[in-house]
């Protein structure tokens, strides 16, 4: 498979770009949702992420990616505790997909030519500490969202059924993308992202023939264009990682938890996790840019992205949420 | 230069095509099953790549691979079958037009990866059109149906001047990128894959004439080819009149105008020139309104029964596995029991043959979609249409909690438009619904004809739909567009009998000021119950709607 287009050389979309090396520095923060028009980048971006992340360390030959060979879940069979460097994995969630092939299923092949009782792991196993992408997230069907939205929030997935009963760890970021005029995503889910970004295409000539440029050059001479960016790539994996281990060391002063608090409230957003996010977005912001407390600045520069998605809908409201937030942060935090 | 003429552009494409089917990514070939489609199918032979057949029904096994049961079972050892995207290979895929969306991003994210092309014959009519996952990838588009077997010739590549281009390493002039983006900038095209797409055809062009340099020649036919079909021709302000809109270019004629000074214009203009004049008017409209209905659909995704995942279940079946289908173990098991001795149990396991697989089954209930035939003539749109608004606005908030789906059918002037397609994006009938103008007679057949339709197409996706009909019913538009009463009333009762024949429910609701008897007759006709509302505020519209369909 060729490399594919590095993630430091897609033009423009900052918002987009800021979410996703956010959650790659603290997967904590829980995915993110990209709603935008057809070929702006989503995809790109999505793939490009899986070639940007560190690699982690797994029990080799295990299904569920286990960092410890006391992790490995016992139906995996036989393995050895060798321990091998692997990609993080990014997991494609087609639409239409089959439960059966989200978590699993009994193994039929297995069950039908040797009359054993095998579990076949499904994309939850392959996406745990990893990166599970849906596309047209918002075309989803219901029970499948529904099945998600349950092993999402207990990060363990649980197999009942044929005879199996299994379990295993399923903790993964979630990242959807869609179309917003095809279709709206249940709220429940909505919630379950971290950050949620807008994208648009750009709308100056330049950028856009800047977009044509760099995708040309990627797709006609190959090695020159990696060649630049991807020394670029390997610069932001070097940030993320020294920002996992600034995160530690972070300090949060007791008036940014203050902030976070006062602006939920003024939006009026449901639930506690919107305060949880912003804060654990706002504290990985800080660290990506090496500072060493948390302050205002990065409350507000991560604000929107976190919160936009978790107002209560008003269905006559056209302008979006986006506009509310950015109002209201004015306001909140002058 | 001159316009292609429809069948030169096919001829063109599939050059384009065959010099470079990894680099434009496909063909989204629009026309019915005729000599005239099997003409260009045939030519698709010259393409470098395998060709392999698709259709929409194709399940995860045919196209990743997979155990091979039947084989597996007879030899007792695992077969595993190959799939079609195993290799870089030319996909076909027929009756593309009833692609489930998840067939569409499975072929969608094959296309984003290098060596695959697609070919997407498109039988549609009216609305039904592919879905936009794979329009927006496809670089170039041809549309047969205007064409007769005696237009067209058979078509030849031959395959030494396709090997000759494809050996051609094309240099692109440094401002191409630039022309071709604000050509698409114009044209309204958010998507920055159709600039790309433009630049790849235009490079294909060059090299099937033998250049090793883009001309501008080339970037006009890539502008036509791959830009003129994607573009939104000018929105038509709902309150003009259908004669006030510019006069449709077609091919046929411009063909036969020379375009006046040439040299005189920027080369942008040329680019643009090249695209307005690649089709005919009414075509981008049809597109539009096609996208349009693929991208309301919206989470209707999810409302196809397909009666073997959830719901409540049926007694097993025999049958194979896959394409969705579960196997139900325990049928097949015990299906399998009574004839192990027979078949003498196998040293290891049962012995079990194909046919003693089962498969489960279940019933859902289908999603409903509600269609409001919402009156927006003259005689109502003084007092009524207001009310009207409001009580769809209300209903729209009750159908929201009830994940139902809305179509919105607004008839008025000389006929019905179909407003809103299916959907359950509350913010677009929002939209679609503070637009709706007034004005005009009221053709009240034609809103109950598409009203008929729409139900029609909602069905054929496994909703129930259900017809909600609000008018003054004064029909004076008769179908063919005379305003006679006679004929007007003699239409409506005909399409009144056609609905209640094809089962759909309806309910009509007589918003004029006094009750019309022939609203009555009309309801009867329908099965439907008939809800007189003189003077009746929105509130109370709503309840006596919802009480009606609930019901």
């Amino acid at each position: 498979m060729r490399q594919p287009f590095p993630f430091s050389a897609i033009v423009g979309q900052t918002a987009m770009k800021q979410a996703m090396v956010l959650t790659a520095i603290d997967p904590g923060i829980g995915g993110v949702l990209v709603f935008g028009d057809r070929g702006t980048g989503k995809s790109t971006a999505v793939r490009a992420l899986a070639a940007l992340l560190p690699q982690i360390t797994a029990v080799e030959g295990c299904p569920v990616n286990s960092a410890r060979f006391e992790d490995v879940p016992e139906w995996a069979g036989a393995l050895t505790d060798t321990m091998i460097s692997r990609p993080t994995p990014v997991i494609d969630l087609p639409l239409g997909v089959t439960e059966d092939r989200v978590v699993g299923a009994l193994d039929i092949e297995r069950a039908l030519t040797r009359g054993e009782k095998a579990f076949e792991p499904g994309l939850l196993a392959r996406a745990n500490r990893g990166y599970l992408y849906i596309d047209e997230v918002n075309l989803l069907e219901d029970h499948i969202v529904d099945l998600l939205l349950d092993v999402a929030q207990s990060g363990e997935n649980v197999v009942e059924r044929e005879g199996l009963s299994i379990r295993h760890a399923a903790r993964f970021v979630l990242v959807g993308s869609g179309n917003p005029e095809e279709g709206e995503l249940r709220p429940q889910l909505l919630d379950r992202f971290g950050l949620s970004v807008e994208v648009t295409s750009p709308r100056d000539i330049e950028t856009r023939v800047e977009v044509m440029t760099r995708r040309d050059a990627y797709e006609n001479d190959f090695d020159a264009f990696m060649a630049v960016w991807r020394a670029q790539d390997t610069a932001l994996r070097e940030a993320i990682l020294t920002a996992r281990v600034a995160l530690k060391s972070l300090k949060t002063p007791g008036v940014v938890l203050h902030d976070c608090a006062a602006l939920c409230i003024a939006l009026g957003s449901d639930g506690l996790r919107g305060e949880l996010t912003l804060l654990r977005a706002a504290r990985a912001q800080a660290a990506y840019e090496g500072a060493d407390t948390v302050t205002r600045a990065h409350l507000k520069s991560v604000a929107a992205s976190a919160l936009s998605h978790r107002l209560r809908r008003d269905p006559l409201d056209e302008a979006g949420s986006g506009v509310r937030v950015a109002r209201t942060i004015a306001e909140v935090l002058p | 230069m001159d316009p292609l003429s429809p069948w030169e552009r096919a001829e063109l494409a599939l050059a384009v095509l065959a010099t470079d089917p990894a680099g434009i990514k496909g063909l989204w070939l629009r026309a019915r099953a005729s000599g005239v489609r099997d003409r260009v199918t045939a030519a698709l032979t010259a393409l470098p790549l395998a060709l392999r057949r698709l259709h929409p029904g194709v399940d995860d096994t045919a196209l990743y691979g997979g155990v091979d049961l039947a084989g597996t079972l007879a030899t007792g050892r695992v077969a595993r079958s190959a799939g079609v995207l195993d290799a870089p290979c030319a996909l076909v895929l027929t009756m593309a037009e009833r692609s489930p969306p998840g067939l569409a991003a499975r072929l969608a994210r094959v296309l984003d990866d290098p060596g695959f092309c697609l070919i997407a014959l498109d039988e549609g009519v009216d609305e039904e059109t592919l879905p936009s996952a794979l329009t927006d990838r496809l670089g170039l588009f041809v549309d047969l149906d205007a064409l007769g077997w005696s237009d067209t010739a058979e078509i030849v590549l031959d395959p030494a001047r396709l090997a000759a281009a494809r050996a051609i390493k094309v240099a692109t002039p440094p401002d191409a990128a630039d022309q071709l983006m604000r050509v698409a900038t114009v044209l309204g095209i958010g998507s920055l894959r159709a600039p790309l797409q433009a630049q790849a055809c235009a490079r294909a062009l060059a090299a099937w004439n033998g250049r090793s340099v883009v001309a501008d020649e080339d970037l006009q036919r890539a502008a036509e080819l791959v830009l003129a079909h994607r573009g939104d021709v000018p929105e038509v302000a709902p309150e003009q009149e259908p004669e006030q809109e510019p006069p449709p270019p077609d091919p046929g004629e411009t063909e036969a105008e020379q375009p006046e000074d040439m040299g005189d214009r920027i080369p942008d203009d040329i680019l643009l020139e090249a695209v307005r004049a690649a089709l005919p008017a009414d075509l981008l409209a049809r597109l539009r309104a096609g996208r349009a209905a693929k991208s309301a659909k919206g989470s209707g995704a999810g409302a196809a029964i397909k009666g073997n995942r959830r719901g409540r279940p049926l007694p097993p079946r025999p049958g194979q596995p896959g394409s969705g289908l579960r196997i139900d173990l325990v049928a097949t098991l015990r299906a399998a029991a009574p004839w192990q001795g027979v078949r003498g149990r196998g040293a290891q396991g049962l012995a079990i043959r194909a046919s003693d697989l089962r498969i489960k089954r279940f019933q859902e209930t289908s999603d409903r979609l509600l269609i409001f035939a919402v009156d927006a003539s003259g005689s109502s749109a003084m007092a009524r249409l207001a009310e009207t608004k409001g009580a769809v606005e209300l209903l729209l908030a009750q159908a929201y909690a009830r994940r139902d789906h809305v179509a919105l059918v607004a008839f008025r002037g000389k006929g019905a438009e179909l407003m809103l397609p299916p959907t359950r994006s509350l913010v677009q009938t929002k939209r679609r619904l503070a637009g709706l103008p007034g004005g005009g007679g009221t053709p009240l057949a034609a809103g109950l004809k598409l009203a008929f339709e729409v139900a029609g197409q909602a069905r054929a996706r496994g909703m129930t739909p259900t017809v909600a009909l609000l008018t003054d019913g004064r029909g004076n538009i008769a179908l063919d567009g005379t305003a006679s009463r006679e004929m007007a009333e003699a239409d409506a009762l005909r399409l009144a009998r056609a609905l209640r024949a094809a089962g759909t429910p309806a309910l009509v609701i007589d918003t004029g000021n006094r009750p019309q008897p022939s609203l009555r007759v009309l309801a009867g006709l329908l099965d439907a119950p008939y809800v007189p509302l003189p003077r009746a505020d929105a509130q109370r519209l709503s309840a006596v709607l919802s009480a009606a369909l609930d019901g």
